[in-house]
């Protein structure tokens, strides 16, 4: 593994954005994978507040129509390389947001998504194994 | 020849950066024990740098181009003149520095936080500008006890401003922390050294859940690298130079007690606000500073 990619994997800088409908709680699960508990740190993933720091954009909730042109921004602004991980059913499909009147577009009709990671929450074991699996696709490895 | 040798390799940018980087790692090693979390491995700072170093600049449209890709560079020239300054001395005693040095190297360890300022106010976004204002008056506060408290080592050995006679002087007449001035004038620097890196409790520049990183919001990639190398320069070069003017020359574990200290106040302070550091450091440490001063006038 050539060490540009090694560092690419193992220091990941994970942005959170919920766009738009989102019932909150994947989003305190995913701030549940930051706690000592689970310290993700050890693997070098830390949240950043600013997307031009990040290597990874955490998406929860389902698109909202306001959203849209918020999410389109802030993808464009981020630093690429850079991935992108849904999270919990609302991102994956629309969950339980499907027949929602501000929610018509699922969130991959707008972003390039790397991986999907479903749970209605997904546990942040889940959501571990998820990134497990998106490095090792990343990186060729079975 | 020997000087381009001294600032980039050995005592300077090189070594200096090297050291910094382990010591950022201890630092957040630390903080993940005092938290019972298991903390990243030794390389983590080292990969968090490849990996920014490999990502794409972006520019924001409003910013002032020229400044902002000058801003991080003349941080991380001033860390690396002022830590070679500091270190040579410690290293050759009879050759290193001039007459006044430590005035020089006073300036240089201001000069990564004013390029952070100009980095911040010329990126055009308004949290880094809330970050710069914040930054502007935490080196207003900190650096008038700070510079008192230099006055001590100065008084106290009758005028010399020079690092290398200071270290001489020390070395026949005991550290200057044995007197009470000198004690004094060290718990002053230790906070000032603590604003001074932009660490927690005096990060409200950056202040990564308010302003969402501030001072360093638009900064990307590369750029942002060099802006991380900087502080972990900082990082070795304040705490050397401490032990250095008041505490009789540089020591591994004089550097070890000092980061322990840095890293511990860390860990157990929550963030102040501004005006509560605007407060704190021109009110009780000044009054500290101006005591330090006065008994070492008195000779103590
Ligand atoms: S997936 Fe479930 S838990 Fe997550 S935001 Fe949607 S409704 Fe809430």
């Amino acid at each position: 593994m050539s060490l540009k990619l090694k560092a690419l994997t193992k220091s990941i800088w994970v942005y959170h954005l919920c766009v738009g409908g989102s019932c909150n709680n994947c989003d305190i699960e995913i701030l549940d994978l930051l706690t000592p508990r689970y310290d993700v740190e050890r693997f070098g993933i830390m949240l950043v507040g600013s997307i031009k720091h990040a290597d990874a954009i955490l998406v929860t909730g389902s698109l909202s129509l306001k959203a849209v042109e918020r999410v389109k921004r802030v993808y464009e602004q981020a630093t690429k390389p850079c991935v992108v991980i849904a999270i919990g059913a609302c991102a994956c499909g629309q969950g339980i947001f499907a027949k929602g009147p501000v929610t018509p577009n699922p969130v991959d009709s707008l972003l390039p998504i790397n991986i999907y990671i479903p749970g209605c929450p997904p546990k942040p074991e889940a959501m571990i194994m998820g990134i497990v699996k998106l490095i090792k696709k990343l990186t060729d490895k079975k | 020849m020997r000087l381009l040798f001294n600032f980039l390799i050995f005592p300077g940018f090189l070594f200096t950066a090297v050291v910094g980087l382990v010591a950022s790692w201890i630092d957040r090693k630390v903080t993940a024990r005092v938290q019972w979390r298991v903390g990243p491995p030794w390389y983590q700072p080292f990969m968090d740098l490849v990996k920014l170093s490999i990502k794409e600049i972006t520019v924001p449209r409003d910013a002032s181009k020229p400044v902002f890709f000058m801003a991080p560079l003349v941080g991380l020239s001033a860390a690396i003149l002022a830590s070679t300054f500091i270190w040579l001395p410690n290293i050759n005693l009879s050759a290193a520095g001039f007459r006044g040095d430590i005035i020089v190297i006073l300036y240089l360890l201001t000069l990564p936080a004013i390029a952070l300022i100009l980095g911040a106010s010329s990126s055009g976004n308004p949290l880094a500008a809330v970050g710069a204002s914040r930054e502007v008056k935490l080196v207003l506060a900190y650096e008038l006890p700070f510079i008192l408290t230099l006055l001590v080592p100065i008084i106290k050995s009758s005028g010399l401003i020079k690092l290398s006679e200071l270290i001489a002087y020390q070395g026949i007449n005991g550290a200057f922390v044995s007197n009470a001035s000198g004690i004094l004038a060290l718990l002053v620097a230790i906070f000032c050294m603590q604003a001074k890196l932009g660490l927690v409790p005096f990060d409200m520049g950056e202040a990564e859940t308010e302003i969402m990183g501030g001072v360093y919001i638009e900064y990307s990639g590369m750029l942002l690298a060099i802006f991380k190398l900087t502080k972990t320069m900082m990082m070795v070069a304040l705490p050397v130079f401490l032990s250095t003017i008041f505490w009789g020359g540089f020591s591994i574990w004089k550097y070890v007690v000092l980061l322990v200290i840095i890293v511990l106040m860390r860990n157990t302070n929550p963030r102040v606000r501004i005006d509560q550091a605007v407060r704190f450091f021109w009110g009780k440490m000044t009054m500290l500073a101006a005591v330090a001063v006065l008994l070492a006038v008195l000779g103590m």
